[in-house]
């Protein structure tokens, strides 16, 4: 379990992180989700010790991260898969690891083929690796010391389809077995479809947080009937706002039982009665962060900034 | 790369409450095996045993018959040992910022006291063996060269000449890590040694030489001119003086800014 309390990271003429506070549980993915430069960079790594906190306090299982005695053996991090020796090969840099950790070195081999690193590939020096080897061996480096809990910054970042699919499964098991995943991320969809909790951050501080469920029905529900006004009226009249789309549909900003129950009451057959999922988190995404965007929001996708050089 | 072995599994996560805290003596040895397997680090250790080896060669080739004592050989291996372990120095400490490798060092081990303590250990150990390395080639070229040349073989450094001279450089490398400290990238380190090393000594030498009150200070505040007497074997009480206060200057007080710096600047 990972505890953020009233986090806040001050520099000089501005707040990169103000007032975060949001916790991690075991069992679960939790996803940092947040444009370039919202500050989650500089919240992981004030989690673990490598910025002091202006204010504030984080734990991890309990600790502060620097009072862990071993901290590789409880909580695997890896925030930044490039910044690595260019001169080492991927084998010796897991074995500094396994090291550290007192490990016996048969885990290096072990997470070599975990992380589906080849023999080759592990000999080869890290200057010529490609990012999704890169962020292959940080997953390797995290995980070497079969720790309880996952801290990752971007871990999806140049990785393949079958890569992120990959690194998803990874991540959904090692919940399911107890862990606790702390997992961010600038993209929604990536983060979405893995995630069981979610903190939505932007300028430094955190916009929304809540279970994925939560913030889908938030986003509000999609429903479809042969009398789209008729419906309408019925939402409006029970104290629910109704947007008609054009394709005859009705939009409403409350969950799908609540729907169902005035149609019913109202007499109204549905066709169709969804969560406004998917495009409902994303337009959340983009409508909680807008204020806070440095782009456009239509370009956020395309993420030409590199997370950390503001935050 | 393949991702055709894709292992949902993931390994279950131990139980709380067991973990030992890491020994110190890990760390040491760690940041040992750190500054060995990069090729650059491999080839600046290797070449303390190559340039052994030639300048060894070297002494039994060109000096005269008269120089062929161990004297000779210590220096002409010592030399070369004076600018590489300034360079094993700084680059124990600047390759976790320059290579930004510290993001996954201070995570392991969070506190970097400690970790920096297990640097300078390894610096030192690192070095010791060095010189012991050169002092046994240098040995070895004396043995050699005295029986290839046809003279008695002289041992003319003592014990304590010795201990002088392993001083001498375990305070050069203490300088190349304080560097390290300090600047915390390789280059601007490198260049900051050699600056310290070459240039400063010229300028101030030439500023003893034409200005009286300088050259009555310099031994004061000049650290490298003041260590250079260690090479000489002959120290007076007052020589003493001159290194402490000068190590002070140049040595101490950089050292604690610099760690004061490191134990609280993030790293990125």
């Amino acid at each position: 379990m990972i505890t953020v309390e009233a986090l806040t990271k001050r520099y000089r003429g501005f707040t990169a992180v103000e007032d975060v506070s949001f916790t991690a549980r075991a069992g679960r993915v939790t996803g940092f989700l947040g444009p370039n430069g919202a500050g989650k960079s500089t919240t992981m790594r004030m989690m673990v010790g490598l910025t002091s906190p202006s204010s504030g306090t984080a734990t991890v299982l309990g600790r502060p991260f620097v009072d862990l005695p071993n901290p590789g053996r409880e909580v695997g991090v890896l925030l930044d898969a490039s910044a690595q020796h260019a001169g080492r090969t991927g084998r010796e840099i897991l074995g500094i690891a396994q090291r550290t950790m007192g490990l016996p070195k048969s885990r290096v081999e072990a997470m070599l083929h975990r992380v589906s690193l080849t023999e080759d590939e592990a000999e080869r020096r890290v200057k010529n690796y490609s990012l999704g080897m890169r962020q292959r061996l940080g997953i390797a480096t995290a995980l070497v010391g079969d720790p309880e809990v996952l801290i990752l910054d971007e871990p999806a970042n140049g990785l393949d389809p079958a890569g992120i699919r990959w690194m998803r499964d990874l991540l959904r098991g090692f919940a399911d077995q107890g862990g606790t995943v702390l997992l961010s991320s600038h993209l929604l969809h990536e983060i979405e479809v893995v995630a069981d909790d979610l903190v939505v951050i932007g300028n430094g501080r955190i916009v929304a947080q809540g279970t994925k469920e939560e913030l889908l029905a938030a986003a509000g529900t999609v429903v479809r009937s042969a009398e789209p006004e008729h419906l309408a009226s019925a939402l409006r009249a029970a104290g629910l706002n109704a947007t008609l789309g054009a394709d005859g549909t009705v939009r409403t900003e409350t969950d799908a039982a609540r729907v169902g129950q005035v149609a019913l009451a109202a007499g109204i057959a549905l066709l169709e009665l969804r969560s406004a999922d998917g495009a409902g988190l994303e337009e959340m995404f983009l409508e909680l962060t807008a204020d806070s965007q440095r782009e456009h929001p239509t370009t956020t996708h395309e993420a030409p900034l590199t997370e950390g050089t503001a935050a | 790369m393949t991702t055709a072995i894709l292992e949902r599994t993931a390994t279950a996560p131990t139980a709380t409450g067991q973990v030992s805290p890491i020994p110190f003596s890990r760390v040491v040895g760690v940041e040992i095996s750190k500054m060995f397997n990069t090729r650059s680090g491999f080839w600046l250790l290797a070449s303390v045993g190559i340039v052994s080896g030639l300048a060894t060669v070297a002494t039994i080739l060109f000096a005269p018959d008269a120089e062929i004592r161990y004297n000779s050989f210590a220096s002409a291996v010592g030399f070369p040992m004076t600018v590489i372990l300034p360079m094993i120095g700084i680059l124990a400490v600047t390759s976790e910022w320059s290579q930004r490798t510290g993001l996954t060092t201070f995570t392991l081990l969070p506190r970097r006291g400690r970790v920096i303590r297990a640097k300078l250990s390894a610096t030192l150990i690192v070095g010791f063996a060095s010189i012991a390395l050169a002092f046994a080639v240098g040995a070895l070229g004396n043995v050699v060269g005295s029986a290839l040349v046809g003279v008695d073989t002289v041992w003319d450094i003592s014990l304590g000449d010795a201990a002088l001279i392993f001083l001498a450089d375990a305070l050069g490398m203490m300088m190349g890590f304080t560097l390290g400290i300090v600047i915390r990238n390789s280059p601007g380190a490198i260049v900051g040694y050699f600056v310290y090393a070459l240039v400063l000594p010229a300028a101030l030498g030439t500023l003893a030489a034409f200005q009286d009150w300088f050259a009555d200070l310099q031994g004061w505040i000049d650290f490298n001119y003041s260590s250079t007497w260690l090479y000489e074997g002959e120290m007076a009480g007052v020589d003493w003086a001159h290194l402490a206060t000068s190590g002070l200057i140049w040595l101490v007080i950089p050292l604690s800014i610099g760690l004061a710096t490191v134990l609280r600047s993030e790293v990125k």
